[in-house]
């Protein structure tokens, strides 16, 4: 049987009744990753021993009629590789870290262990977060299953590659400025970027502290309801989590659109901004939207043309001071014979990470220096919440702020990486998300002209995961959406 | 009288005193294991978070109240990015532009004076580790093995700054002993500075009298007791006195101070110093300190040393000098008042307290609250000595057992026989005896020598082994001689 074109939830139904067990099902989709990954490059670093361990010790716990179990119990699910599993290569994908093993787990890990869910590996990603291909892994590009010369976005690429290509039925991302979104639209999945502070950061290697955030990849809205739900919910390890509760997001969908208000923010659609495919498809989608009882009204969310810049100097400010710790005194990659202190530290750094890394590195430097500090960090600070507010007077009268997601459909390996503006525009529609805090979800929305997938972005209020479940479920129904290269040999 | 103006600043950095770190549920416990108290949080491992300790900031708050300091109601940390080897996350977590407390201040006196001094800010920090350097000079710039201890590393510290208000090196060191004072009554930090816990950076510059500008300062490291605080500034006031009269201009610079040779060099100027890159840590949120939180820690605020030392006088009717001695320290102010309720002659409890307790403790390395002498027998010796039973030399006796042996002064001088001899018939006797055995003595006082009693006197007490009543020696002494 191929479990691999199945759903999560249809899976974890299949492991209850004890039609299969998790160890089939796992079996199946490590089978899958030792076949596809060669090429793919999804996974970089495979953990099947534990995750068939965890399998059987589901089976057993099934055998002797265990009860309250979670939703995805014994559903297999893939990490990215920045985050904390106890025992586990947690690398980043930089050489800087390329042996470190980590001695804790993530809240998210643990949440996931709890929840009985054999974690198969960690996915590919940019270095440390920072990018839109993956092709800034020191582990290599993954490639797109729906056309392998191309990029699978990023920086979440693997995880999103992971599910796509049905190496995983379930992935979990972390999202800065757009991380899970973009390669979720570029694989044809589902991506979501919750509310910040509605998933626990601890344990999630940090890029920037105050716009990383956590979220899961599925191949529809209701895996991925399913999963935010575990994922979710306070954690007193980190102070930036809201202690707000976290409600049963399988209850809001299969729900009615009627009345239900859609803004579209004027600066997403402006001419040239977007690939006309995208603008088609985008297009046809506010029609389904429409024919399911969604309003629609244009609005301007007017500090948009200042996004990127903001974003590129909180992110970098923050990641700078975030990566200061890698020095090669404590852990991870040492320059060896090192005559001082300071060669050893600096020869570290200039060897251990990579050049979009360092590039970002010394952006953030800059902008923190002394005498810089007003005209860039500060006036940033405050652009975000001009940025925040854009937001909230939108969301005084509407549901939901609906744009594309990317610009174009997945671009061609090779073709932005010596061009760090283009790539950085690339994320130029799911950034605003970061700033405000809000959550924002991607899904398939139509097939680009060359047959790439093209994706849709909602952005809801702040801890209004669950309508934007509502919304994207409704439309994933009335479209129909196929993904044809999850079971593809 | 020197044509120079001193201009002092005070860096007091305390450990609070808090079970575990500023970030984490790590011990603060001095003296474990390298590495042993440690963490994801403390070792700065990739994706760990900071989780603010509420008791480091109760305990920064009642800092706040207890030195005049404007509690801010909004309160955030930084973090203050510099690479070093101690400093395993690359930045520290500190504060910069909200901290906990602004605008404080302390009084001291200096000769018989009061003198307000300001106190700038007070802001909590995280500690920074321990480094062990093998190698010649046991620094790193040679070392042949560099290790790291990250126990102290995250444990919270209070920085206070003074603001430039101190003119002397004596009122620099009256200011660390009135800080520390404050600091221990309300149980903030144990302010022990050879376990690190209080740590204090001076800034110092000259200028002429009547100048309105400062001149740069010069930052004094490494010192660690009040005493050699007050040896650097002095040592610093004479260099930087040289250099203003040789026409030399003094620069900004931080330089270390030497204990044994008693003086300070160049450590770094400050252009080779680094810009921290201050900014708000976005792993931790703004500490909102309400009016109610506030109210509720000053529930907690002891009578503070100045109050209590007027008391003193006032209640007890101490000399200022007695109530200074004892109220400097907590627990021997607290040591006295329960001595007090006891018994009402105070001025006999203070001396024995300020003299031989404080001396044996001194002696033995002990603290006041391992006192082997407990309050109930010290007031018991004062009652021996009241009601006549011994001496005060006597006591001198007494005191040494009660110290070394725990004992009851009642017990020791049973045991001994040390009961003063009131009996005027043995006292009589005793000096008979003293007075047959002394005729050349006897002769120089008849022959108008006053003086001599006093030998007489003495060679009484010996004759008794000291328990003979003095009072009672004096006046037979005085009768026979004049018979």
């Amino acid at each position: 049987m191929n479990y691999t074109g199945l759903k999560a939830l249809e899976l974890a139904k299949l492991i209850r009744e004890k039609q299969i067990t998790s160890k089939e099902v796992t079996m199946g989709f490590i089978e899958r990753i030792k076949q596809k990954n060669v090429k793919l490059n999804a996974f970089v670093n495979e953990e099947f021993e534990g995750a068939i361990k965890t399998a059987e010790n589901c089976d057993n716990i099934l055998a002797i009629g265990g009860k309250e179990l979670s939703p995805l119990f014994g559903v297999p699910i893939a990490l990215k590789a920045n985050m904390c599993s106890e025992g586990t290569k947690v690398t980043c994908c930089s050489k800087i870290l390329e042996n470190y093993i980590s001695p804790y787990d993530a809240t998210v890990v643990e949440k996931i262990k709890k929840a009985g869910m054999p974690i198969l590996g960690k996915c590919n990603m940019d270095e440390f977060a920072m990018g839109s291909s993956t092709e800034n892994s020191v582990n290599g590009p993954s490639l797109n299953p729906w056309d392998n010369s191309r990029i699978p976005g990023g920086s979440s690429g693997g995880s999103s590659v992971a599910v796509a290509a049905g190496l995983s039925p379930l992935a979990l991302g972390s999202d800065t400025g757009g991380s899970i979104r973009q390669p979720a639209a570029c694989c044809g999945v589902v991506g979501l970027k919750p509310t910040y502070g509605r998933v626990s950061r601890y344990g999630l290697v940090a890029f920037a502290s105050s716009l990383d955030q956590i979220g899961p990849f599925s191949g529809d809205i209701e895996d991925n309801a399913a999963l935010l739900e575990i994922i979710a919910g306070y954690d007193k390890r980190d102070s930036t989590s809201i202690n707000k509760e976290v409600p049963a997001y399988s209850k809001y969908l299969n729900k009615s659109l009627k009345g239900m208000k859609i803004a579209m923010p004027k600066e997403y659609f402006i001419k040239g901004g977007l690939a006309p495919d995208v603008l088609e498809a985008l297009n046809s989608s506010v029609e389904i939207f429409k024919k399911l009882g969604a309003e629609f009204e244009q609005v301007s969310l007017p500090h948009t043309e200042y996004c990127l810049a903001t974003y590129y100097i909180i992110a970098t400010a923050e990641a700078s001071s975030n990566l200061a710790r890698y020095d090669g005194v404590h852990y991870g990659y040492r320059k060896k014979d090192s005559k001082s202190l300071i060669e050893m530290m600096t020869k570290s750094r200039a060897e251990g990470f990579g050049n979009e890394v360092k590039r970002r590195i010394m952006l953030g430097t800059y902008v923190l220096s002394a005498g810089y500090y007003d005209a860039y960090y500060l006036k940033a600070q405050k652009v975000r919440t001009l940025i925040k507010r854009d937001f909230d007077r939108v969301f005084e009268k509407f549901d939901c702020v609906l744009t594309p997601t990317t610009p174009a459909s997945a671009f061609k390996l090779g073709e932005k990486i010596l061009d760090p503006i283009q790539m950085y525009l690339s994320d130029i529609f799911t950034i605003s998300a970061n700033l405000a805090g809000v959550p924002a979800i991607s899904l398939p929305c139509g097939l680009s002209d060359n047959k790439l997938p093209v994706g849709l972005q909602l952005i809801g209020k702040p801890f209004m995961e669950g309508e934007l479940f509502t919304l994207a479920h409704a439309f994933e129904k009335a479209y129909g959406w196929k993904n044809t290269v999850n079971t593809e040999v | 009288m020197s044509k120079y103006e001193t201009i002092i600043g005070l860096e007091v950095h305390v450990q609070l005193k808090t079970a575990t770190k500023l970030f984490c549920g790590c011990s603060t416990k001095f003296g474990a294991e390298a590495n042993t108290h440690t963490c994801p949080v403390c070792l700065g491992l990739p994706g760990a978070l900071p989780v603010l300790n509420k008791k480091a900031v109760n305990l920064a708050i009642l800092t706040g109240l207890a030195l005049k300091f404007k509690i801010n109601e909004f309160a955030r940390f930084d973090r203050k990015n510099y690479f070093y080897p101690d400093l395993p996350k690359g930045y520290q977590i500190s504060q910069k532009d909200k901290p906990f407390c602004e605008h404080g201040k302390l009084e001291i006196t200096i000769d018989g004076v009061k003198k307000e001094i300001g106190i700038t800010r007070a802001h909590l920090e995280e500690d920074a580790g321990k480094l062990l350097h093998s190698g010649s000079s046991g620094q790193i710039g040679d070392a042949e093995e560099s290790l790291v201890d990250l126990n102290r590393t995250c444990v919270p510290l209070l920085e206070i700054v003074s603001e430039p208000d101190l003119r002397s090196p004596a009122e620099a060191f009256e200011y660390l002993g009135a800080l520390k004072s404050i600091l221990q009554y309300i149980g903030v930090s144990d302010c022990d500075m050879e376990k690190g816990s209080l740590r204090c950076d001076a800034n110092i510059s000259l200028r002429p009298f009547g100048q309105k500008e400062f001149n740069p300062k010069v930052e004094i490291k490494n010192v660690n007791s009040f005493k050699n605080v007050k040896d650097a500034l002095e040592y610093e006031t004479a260099r930087q006195t040289q250099c203003l009269d040789s026409g030399e201009k003094t620069f900004q610079e931080t330089r270390l101070f030497s204990a044994e040779k008693g003086t300070t060099t160049a450590m770094r100027a400050k252009e080779e110093s680094n810009d921290y890159r201050y900014f708000p840590e976005p792993d931790l949120v703004v500490n909102h300190i309400t009016k109610e939180m506030i109210e509720e820690i000053k529930k907690t605020l002891v009578e503070l040393p100045a109050v209590r030392r007027s008391r003193f006088v006032t209640a007890y009717g101490l000399p200022e000098y007695d109530a200074g001695v004892l109220t400097a320290s907590k627990a021997f102010a607290d040591y006295f008042e329960v001595c007090a309720g006891l018994n009402k002659n105070y001025k006999a409890i203070s001396n024995l307290i300020m003299g031989d307790l404080m001396g044996f403790l001194k002696a033995a390395g002990k603290d006041i609250s391992d006192s082997p002498v407990k309050p109930e027998n010290l007031v018991k010796l004062v009652k021996l000595i009241d009601t006549n039973i011994i001496s005060s030399k006597i006591a001198k006796v007494v005191f040494e057992d009660m110290f070394k042996e725990s004992a009851d002064p009642e017990d020791v001088v049973k045991a001994k026989g040390l009961v003063q001899i009131t009996d005027e018939g043995a006292v009589g006797k005793i000096i008979d005896k003293v007075l047959l055995e002394n005729p050349a003595i006897v002769a120089e006082y008849k022959s108008g020598k006053d003086k001599v009693i006093g030998n007489l006197v003495g060679k009484v007490m010996k004759e008794s082994a000291g328990k003979a009543s003095p009072g009672l020696v004096n006046k037979i002494l005085k009768e026979k001689l004049s018979n």
